[in-house]
């Protein structure tokens, strides 16, 4: 490169040093999750690339792990479906109470706004060790231990914070002269929410639930305290399968979930383009 | 128009909006901790079981012994508890006191009935009871019913402290054998401070880099980021059992390239190295993000500047650029370190035994020994070191800046 500016060399050096740092760091971050991918297809019961594989063999290579998922034995649909309804019921709870609850906190007049807010995110920071034991002792005292209902509560608030926090973040760009004009075009609080905010901040309001069912269909540590057998949700069912004997099935799960979260996160980054 | 009552109204329509999810707050979230507290100090079992007992135990002992009223309260009362279901848990807590007295009180209760008939003809219990064991002729038996049946104990907390009563009731250390939850509160927070030490030291290039790339890369490299942030949190646990493993891919590697022996793999799982290494990668995004949503509004120019004020890279780093981080390093750092000494789902399955952190002990102590109060207790002082934290964060990042993704 005669004609570009030659770098010192110990600026070139620290340039490179630097790259190849953050090179590491981000194949850290990733290879992980990328390396279980492969390994989920393979043929045998092992946790290695066998030689075949490598070789590209397509008898190395199966979907056997992908039926055995099928397969109600193994407990994985039951676990979905307890998972769907547990995750979307509080959800929906944490959405509507979070959407609210942030429609106040973004209003200046707000009373003890500090204060609310520090409460509101609490469960964000909270040790999930102690709010899966002090739900344990408390629902159990309602009768409502080893329950759906409970683990919905339960969930809806680990969720409502993040709904909270997306939907204050898209308030903060709402032009709020746009309610006068709806004021004055004669629509009462209510239309003037409905037909003109709400569609404004509707994907803020969608990623905030998104987040919320993202951490109901994460959550582990309440289910094991709190859950029987009737609510074994997915991740209570990874939890087994790791603690027990780990089993290929367990990566094709893996890879499933891997996959749904590419899904939710092009999801999130859409809407937060559109909310910009 | 009147200003003032239309700011009166405004402020309670916004209070309005906010108050249904603070009453649900509350009730599902604040309301199961308010109970895990309670409980922490609130010990009504052995209270209810046995209330004349505890009466009768009260005041000065003759001769070392209880009056003859305790040993006639007792043997009314622990058949009693045995009807009800509650002789487990009362032998239980007894126990924790003076050890051996478990079996002492649930055989007494068992046996008690076959001597109804003597004690009807005057042999009074307080003969009749040491027939059944020994036990009861010791004070310190007694002494151990009259401390269980305390409905309010500190003792949990000392415990939680490596602390204990003596029998005259001042607070000393426990035995050297049995102080391990100082240490492990210890480990607890070394292990946070490590893990936010290593986030920081990989986060800062990463969220550099992520901050100063051309769009399109910089989207790409967030990306990279944001995957692993979105998955399952065992998806990742997983991930890191399968490659660190003994027979794992990265053991393969290094024997492969011929960096390890194939007999002497190493053991990077099931131990303090996966726990670290797993809880790093999981942890990693939240120092990541922070930092870059404060490093993008870092203007080029500064460094610019500061090289053309004649500041070598290094000068313009840490006079510069570094100062105006601060507060990502700030709101990273903190939020990293609030979320491992909480942390409970890593150390549990890949920690091993020596990669279990404090939560370890509680959930330990809510499944296998079922010491529910002492896992209340360490429940408690892990809440207070969290609040502590989370004030903290408030004062020097605020609240409001908490966001995630």
């Amino acid at each position: 490169m005669e004609h570009s500016v030659r770098l010192p060399l110990a600026r070139r050096l620290g340039r490179r040093t630097y790259l190849t740092l953050c090179g590491a760091g981000f194949a850290f971050l990733i290879a992980p999750i990328v390396v279980i991918v492969p390994l989920s297809f393979n043929a045998e019961p092992y946790f290695t690339f066998t030689e075949g594989m490598l070789r590209l063999d397509p008898d190395a290579w199966s979907l056997r792990w992908y039926e055995a998922i099928l397969d109600p034995e193994n407990g994985w649909s039951a676990a979905l479906a307890n998972s769907l309804v547990i995750g979307v019921a509080a959800t929906a709870i944490a959405t509507v109470l979070g959407t609210t609850a942030a429609l106040g906190l973004a209003s200046d007049a707000m009373p003890f706004r500090r204060l609310a807010m520090g409460l509101l995110l609490s469960p964000m920071v909270t040790p999930i060790i102690i709010v899966g034991v002090g739900a344990f002792f408390f629902y159990s005292s309602l009768g409502l231990a080893q329950t759906h209902l409970g683990l919905i509560l339960a969930h809806a608030a680990l969720g409502a914070p993040f709904v909270v926090i997306t939907v204050t973040a898209t308030l903060a760009g709402f032009d709020r002269t746009l309610l006068r004009a709806a004021a004055s075009l004669g629509a009462g609080p209510i239309t003037a929410f409905r037909r003109v905010q709400l569609p404004l901040i509707a994907p803020g309001v969608a990623s905030g639930a998104l987040f919320a069912f993202a951490a109901s269909f994460d959550e582990v540590v309440i289910v094991l305290f709190m859950g029987g057998l009737e609510q074994r949700t997915i991740p209570r069912q990874m939890w087994s399968g790791i603690r027990e004997q780990i089993s290929p099935t367990l990566l094709a799960v893996a890879t499933l979930l891997i996959v749904f979260a590419v899904v939710v996160l092009v999801t999130v980054e859409w809407l937060r383009r559109r909310s910009e | 128009m009147r200003p003032a009552s239309d700011r009166a109204a405004r402020r309670l329509r916004a209070g309005g909006l906010a108050l249904p999810l603070v009453a649900f707050i509350f009730l599902s979230f604040l309301a199961p901790l308010g109970n895990l507290l309670t409980r922490s100090v609130h010990e009504p079992v052995v209270a209810d079981a046995l209330p004349e007992t505890l009466r009768a135990l009260e005041g000065e002992w003759s001769g070392g012994l209880p009056p003859d009223a305790a040993f006639d309260a007792i043997a009314h009362e622990l058949p009693v508890a045995r009807e009800t279901r509650q002789i487990g848990p009362t032998a239980t807590r007894v126990n924790r006191r003076e050890s051996g007295m478990r079996s002492v009180i649930v055989k007494t209760a068992r046996r008690v009935a076959r001597l109804e008939s003597r004690a009807q003809a005057g042999e009074p219990w307080r003969q009749l009871l040491p027939e059944i064991d020994e036990a009861w002729e010791r004070p310190e038996s007694w002494q151990a019913i009259r401390a269980a049946g305390e409905r309010f104990t500190d003792r949990h907390y000392l415990n939680a402290l490596d602390l204990d009563r003596d029998a005259n009731g001042d607070v000393v250390r426990q035995p050297p054998e049995r102080r391990i939850y100082v240490a492990l509160f210890l480990r607890t927070l070394v292990v946070s401070l490590g893990v936010t030490v290593l986030c920081l030291l990989i986060g800062y290039p990463l969220a550099h880099l992520i901050a100063n790339a051309s769009a399109g890369t910089s989207r790409m490299l967030l990306l990279l980021v944001l995957v692993p942030f979105w998955t399952s949190l065992l998806v990742r646990t997983t991930a890191w059992i399968v490659l660190l493993q003994q027979q794992g891919t990265v053991n393969d590697l290094l024997v492969w390239i011929g960096l390890v022996p194939d007999d002497a793999r190493l053991s990077m799982i099931y131990n303090m190295t996966g726990t670290f290494v797993a809880m790093t990668h999981v942890l990693l995004p939240f120092m990541v993000l922070p930092l870059y949503s404060v490093m993008r509004s870092i203007p080029n120019v500064h460094m610019d500047a500061a090289a053309s004020l004649g500041a070598n890279p290094t000068q313009a780093f840490v006079r510069v650029y570094w100062p105006q981080s601060l507060p990502g390093v700030a709101a990273g750092s903190l939020l990293v370190f609030i979320l491992s000494i909480g942390y409970y789902i890593t150390p549990a399955l890949v920690g091993g035994q020596s990669g279990q952190l404090i939560s370890n002990m509680i959930a330990h102590h809510m499944q296998t020994s079922l010491n529910w109060g002492l896992a209340a207790a360490l429940g408690g002082v892990l809440l207070l070191a969290v609040l502590a934290l989370y004030l903290i964060f408030d004062r020097l990042v605020g609240i409001d800046k908490l966001r995630l993704g």
